[in-house]
């Protein structure tokens, strides 16, 4: 996308009277006033220095509001058109910042307290005390540990959906009703999910997956007691509603290659493989690493149907971090050491997909 | 009849065998994969209409190794025979799907609202926000994608419980757009840059407001690609259960959360969940079905540039 200048130009002349601009700013400066003596008078009403005895932090928020608004309207007052053109991008930006870098920052000082929203006592800071905590806290690393192998597992997953978008491509009849149908388990809760296939197909007793096996002469059928299966199960039923996703990326991508390069190697003579290794794939790498860093992200916030099949046992070998601090938070809605887990964990992640967007980078580069 | 003049050659024949076998292959993987991903549906909607006994025996096949019982239904109050009668469950049950098409919709709503004129906004003009140029505004909505929900769930937590905005709607609702904006913005900016900045200039040319040709111009245009990032958005938040769960507990409970916690208590009357459970994925198959364009059309236009 171009970084030059607009794309368009401004073609009114708009004549901005100085009272309006000094209108435009008034409001803008006005209502962040506003806002700030009512944060401040809330905040001496919490600390008991005035007696208003406000009963929420509503009053701060309307007014935060507010301000918001006579911002976004002072834009155009103040500015005109170019008021208008930045009146496209600052709604989104307060909204996110708002919603993100707000709690974000809070979020970073609970992470140093302890509270129990529980007890009485509310907030006590309590230095680097989580951390040390979180340091030897063994099923939090576990649960780390466990996010590398259902990360990992997107490896045969991405197999999987490249075979299956390869075939999807392929001159096949019903093409539309094969698309629906590996379209579907994308559609579905993962909740339904954890009890469609988790609690009822793996059923140790009635289960038809459990019934097939003792057909073919399992003994004793087992889908959640044993750890290493347990995960296998969770990564399977993962994979089972995200395949879909990384396939129609890849079909997007394989219907957007010209049909002139395969009819070319074609004719060149190599065999469908040799065709496949030397056009297709490497024509597919920009869109296969796209798809599997946004399946990595997605893959990240596993924790569903974990939560509803298993609640991370047996013995926390099918915990995810998220699961984790979800159960950590339900069992001592302790927000403290909970937040300072999901922050340290939002540090590796942030780090870990910096490296590999880099080495992706880096490694597709060359060839081009 | 005279004989055949013309013959294929052997060679032509192995191949027609190689392509016939290649076919059988490939129709074979084809139907795997489409009983893999619908028989758990199908399991789904046909123990919604099993008793105790067709359970145990493992019984799959309707009318012909069992006879369908509208028991699932009618411990929902949604069998023909319950249906006019009054019934708590039913009531709950309703009570949670409208409050989970409210959410979804409206976060929907918000978020495509908000990422097309951002979107827009980025793929038109240069913007100077201090530091921030396009590209690091566009990095900044994109990079939302990969905060992980559980980062924001507690602080969320607390700060909900300090506004009053615990266990209602509105809370979700933003929260949900939030989650879902980084995705519409890329759709959205990937829609207006293949839209020829010419259309504006002569809208423009010809009296209308920069805000006025947007409406009324481009956005009918790029009305598929919002569908296709409604749509998506659509099945992401109605599906979303981490946040629902955290946060609410009786006024404003989702869907998910109402299958979630009725899974524990049912033991094996499997009927009444699968029941439960068919009626929550119906919309979203519906949609999957009928919408299948556009959610494509959405999670294609990342991919290919």
């Amino acid at each position: 996308m171009n970084t030059e200048g607009d794309l368009l130009h401004v073609v009114t002349a708009d004549n901005i009277s100085d009272q309006r601009r000094r209108f435009g700013q008034s409001i803008v400066w006005g209502s962040a006033a506003l806002m700030l003596f009512v944060a401040a008078l809330q905040t001496a009403d919490q600390n008991g220095l005035v007696g208003i005895g406000f009963e929420t932090w509503r009053p701060t928020l309307y007014a935060y509001i507010l301000w918001a608004i006579c911002l976004c309207a002072g834009q155009v007052i103040a500015r005109g058109e170019h008021g208008k053109r930045t009146l496209f991008v600052l709604p989104a930006t307060l909204f996110v910042v708002s919603m993100v870098v707000f709690p974000l920052l809070f979020g970073l000082v609970i992470a140093f307290s302890d509270w129990n929203l529980a007890s009485p006592n509310g907030r006590q800071f309590n230095g680097w005390e989580n951390v040390r905590q979180m340091w030897t806290d063994p099923f939090y690393w576990n649960a780390m540990r466990n996010m590398v192998w259902y990360s990992l597992a997107i490896i045969v997953e991405y197999a999987i959906a490249f075979g299956l978008a390869l075939l999807l491509n392929a001159q096949i009849k019903g093409r539309k009703f094969f698309r629906v149908a590996f379209l579907l388990p994308l559609m579905l809760s993962p909740v339904a999910v954890s009890w469609m296939i988790g609690k009822s197909m793996l059923e140790n007793r009635f289960g038809p997956i459990a019934r097939m096996l003792r057909e073919m002469g399992v003994d004793n059928p087992s889908f959640f007691s044993s750890p290493e299966i347990a995960r296998l199960m969770i990564m399977l039923m993962d994979a089972w509603t995200y395949i879909p996703f990384m396939m129609i990326m890849i079909l997007a991508g394989l219907q957007a290659i010209p049909k002139e390069l395969h009819e070319a190697a074609e004719v060149d003579g190599a065999s469908a493989w040799t065709r496949f290794w030397e056009v297709t794939f490497p024509l597919m790498l920009p869109v296969s690493i796209t798809a599997i860093l946004i399946r990595i992200i997605f893959k990240l916030k596993l924790a569903d149907i974990i939560i509803n099949v298993t609640s991370g046992g047996p013995g926390g070998a099918t915990d995810s971090v998220t699961s984790f601090i979800f159960r950590e938070y339900r069992d001592r809605s302790n927000v403290g050491y909970g937040t300072m887990l999901a922050m340290f964990y939002l540090v590796v992640i942030v780090i870990a997909m910096t490296i590999l967007i880099k080495a992706a980078d880096r490694w597709m580069r060359p060839r081009y | 009849m005279t004989d055949q003049i013309f013959h294929d050659s052997d060679a032509d024949r192995t191949f027609r065998a190689k392509r016939f076998s290649g076919r059988f292959f490939i129709y074979g993987i084809l139907i795997l994969w489409a009983i893999v991903a619908l028989f758990p549906i199908y399991w789904t909607i046909t123990t919604s209409f099993k008793m105790a006994p067709d359970v145990m025996k493992g019984n799959i096949i309707p009318y012909w190794d069992y006879t369908p019982k509208w028991l699932g239904w009618r411990s929902l109050g949604l069998s023909p025979d319950t249906i006019g009668n009054e019934s708590t469950v039913r009531a709950e049950f309703l009570k949670r799907f409208w409050n989970s098409a409210i959410i979804a919709v409206s976060a929907s709503v918000l978020a495509v609202g908000l990422g097309s004129c951002a979107a827009y906004g980025l793929s038109r003009f240069n913007y100077k926000f201090g530091f921030m140029r396009n590209s690091d505004i566009s990095f900044f909505f994109l990079s939302q994608l990969i905060l992980p929900p559980v980062v924001l769930a507690l602080p969320f937590l607390v700060l909900y419980k300090a506004l009053g905005m615990l266990d209602t709607r509105v809370g979700l609702i933003l929260l949900y757009a939030l989650t879902v904006l980084p995705i519409v913005i890329w759709i959205m900016r990937d829609q207006f840059g293949s839209i020829p900045s010419e259309l504006e200039e002569a809208a423009l040319v010809d009296g209308l407001s920069i805000w006025g040709a947007f409406l009324t111009i481009i956005l009918p245009i790029a009305l598929p690609g919002m569908v296709a990032a409604f749509i998506l958005s659509l099945v992401l938040t109605w599906n979303e259960y981490f946040f629902a769960a955290l946060l609410t507990s009786s006024h404003a409970k989702t869907l998910p959360v109402m299958v979630a916690s009725q899974t524990g208590s049912q033991g094996i009357s499997w009927w009444s969940m699968a029941a439960l459970s068919f009626a929550a994925i119906l919309p979203l198959v519906i949609i999957g079905i009928a919408l299948e364009r556009y959610i494509i059309k959405g999670m294609a236009a990342g991919a290919v540039k």
